[in-house]
């Protein structure tokens, strides 16, 4: 599998973590990472005066930081338009293949076997009967081609198609009512994301790209694909979906990257 | 004719209110500078331009996000205030206006032969004016560039302007390259001529706003012929 030349990235690491010394090194690890954050957060000064905060501690701005990061949740919340369609692009501008991402590299990824996979619902929905990937192939399909932006900055044009979510949650009695859809992936990775994305037009559950199944690398057997938020936010290898009105912090979300993440 | 001052009209050549939006600009811009560099460097526009972590604001990636999406509330509604300000109380058109090309070439040369006065704190010459001025436009073009890149699909109308997603990136940066340009002006004169500097703290000389606009309204009463 070919991929494009890669740049340093949070998002795909040169190489695994090799955990063991990370659990061996535990606490001067964490005692200097702590030092550095302090270290680098020079204009903490600046944001004392504006809220009366001690910043002198790396949680506390955390605090200040991730409460505007909520108010933004909401902010974006309020400017989403649920009938706007995002910018569609022609069959001739399509990346092949897309671009790999994940928090672990290209190499790691751990690939799903089609003929056990099944997907589980949960939650808010009144028919819970898990799907085989024959009966999710056997739903009409919805192609998009648009563009896949990614919170680093870097942005292409794919091509995705598989049922659209809307039909799909209406098609299991799942309440539409709720406040989020959950996303729990294969690996040890979860997303949600707030129903108003759920039900928008261009919001898929993506099985294939170029018209073809989807490589092991970009969600085999099946991944979410939403224009309207970034790139973290459409979850891979999906193995079930959870409707519910509970919030929980999601992968990236809890270390500190913004729930919502609309675009 | 000797000027009597009443109390009532005298006033500070910066107001407090604008002194004080100053320094929150001041603050703001660090903020949003320091994590857009951070941001940046995620995926660089510039192959040979990478900003060293000494001087980006957040050690990790969502750290500078963070900081970025904090900073923006600040730098847009202060500046929001500060254009209200500056437009409501004639502030921009008694100091800024009007400028005339001829005079900005008469000033750009006084400064290139080190000719430029500044004895008068209250009086901006042709290069000033058109500098704040210019930032100002700056200012206002990176809000808009940064609406739409942090909202490219639900502002798509405006992202449309700028063409891709990544022209928008591209202006984005390039107004922040203007803006640490012109912070390399204002910051060296400031040091330069601490008396400005003293009175962006506090306010300056007084001034006559009578006298102020009179001056202004003078060069309009000449005869037109």
């Amino acid at each position: 599998m070919s991929t494009r030349t890669r740049i340093p990235s949070i998002f795909r690491p040169r190489k695994a973590i090799d955990q063991s010394v990370l659990t061996q090194r535990r606490a001067p690890i964490q005692k200097i990472d702590r030092r550095n954050v302090l270290r680098s957060a020079i204009s903490l000064g600046a944001l004392s005066l504006l809220t009366g905060c001690d910043v002198s501690e790396e949680d506390t701005v955390q605090k200040v930081l991730r409460t505007v990061s909520a108010w933004n949740d909401r902010v974006q919340a309020t400017l989403f338009r649920p009938n706007h369609l995002a910018p569609t692009y022609d069959v001739s501008q399509v990346v092949k293949p897309p671009r790999f991402n994940a928090y672990y590299d290209i190499e790691d990824v751990k690939p799903v076997d089609g003929a056990t996979w099944s997907l589980e619902l949960t939650g808010r929905v009144a028919n819970k009967q898990s799907w085989t990937l024959q009966h999710i192939y056997a739903l009409p399909e919805q192609e998009i081609i648009i563009k896949h932006i990614c919170v680093e900055g870097w942005d292409y044009i794919g091509q995705w198609s598989g049922p659209n979510l809307r039909d799909f949650l209406q098609r299991v009695g799942a309440d539409l009512t709720a406040r989020y859809v959950y996303f729990i992936c294969n690996d040890d990775y979860t997303e949600s994301i707030d129903m108003a994305t759920a039900l928008h037009p261009q919001t898929i559950l993506a099985t294939k790209y170029a018209g073809e199944p989807l490589a092991d690398p970009f969600g085999f057997p099946m991944r979410l694909r939403t224009s309207t938020k970034l790139g973290y936010k459409n979850a891979k290898w999906v193995k079930a979906i959870e409707v519910s009105n509970d919030f929980r912090e999601t992968f990236w979300s809890k270390q500190g990257f913004n729930w919502f993440a609309g675009i | 004719m000797p000027v009597v001052k009443s109390k009532t009209h005298e006033r500070r050549l910066h107001p407090l209110p604008l002194r004080i939006m100053h320094w929150i600009n001041a603050i703001a811009i660090f903020i949003m500078i320091g994590s857009g560099w951070k941001i940046y460097n995620d995926d660089v526009i510039l192959g040979w331009l990478h900003f060293p972590d000494a001087v980006v604001i957040g050690k990790w990636a969502q750290y500078g996000l963070q900081w970025h999406f904090f900073g923006m509330w600040i730098f847009v509604i202060n500046g929001l205030c500060y254009l209200s300000y500056g437009i409501a109380t004639g502030r921009f058109r008694r100091k800024l206006l009007p400028v005339s090309l001829r005079a900005i070439l008469a000033t750009a040369n006084d400064a290139l032969h080190f000719r430029l006065a500044h004895d008068d704190l209250t009086h901006y010459n042709a290069v000033q004016k058109i500098l704040y001025l210019g930032v100002m436009a700056i200012g206002i073009l990176i809000v808009i560039s940064g609406l739409a890149l942090w909202k490219p699909v639900q502002f798509s109308e405006l992202a449309a302007l700028f063409g891709s997603f990544q022209t928008i990136r591209i202006v984005h940066f390039l107004c922040m390259a203007a803006i640490v340009g012109f912070l390399l002006v204002h910051i060296s004169l400031a040091l330069l001529v601490p008396r400005s500097l003293i009175a962006m703290i506090n306010g300056g000389p007084a001034v006559d706003r009578g006298v102020a606009r009179a001056a202004v309204a003078a060069p309009e009463a000449e005869p037109s012929h």
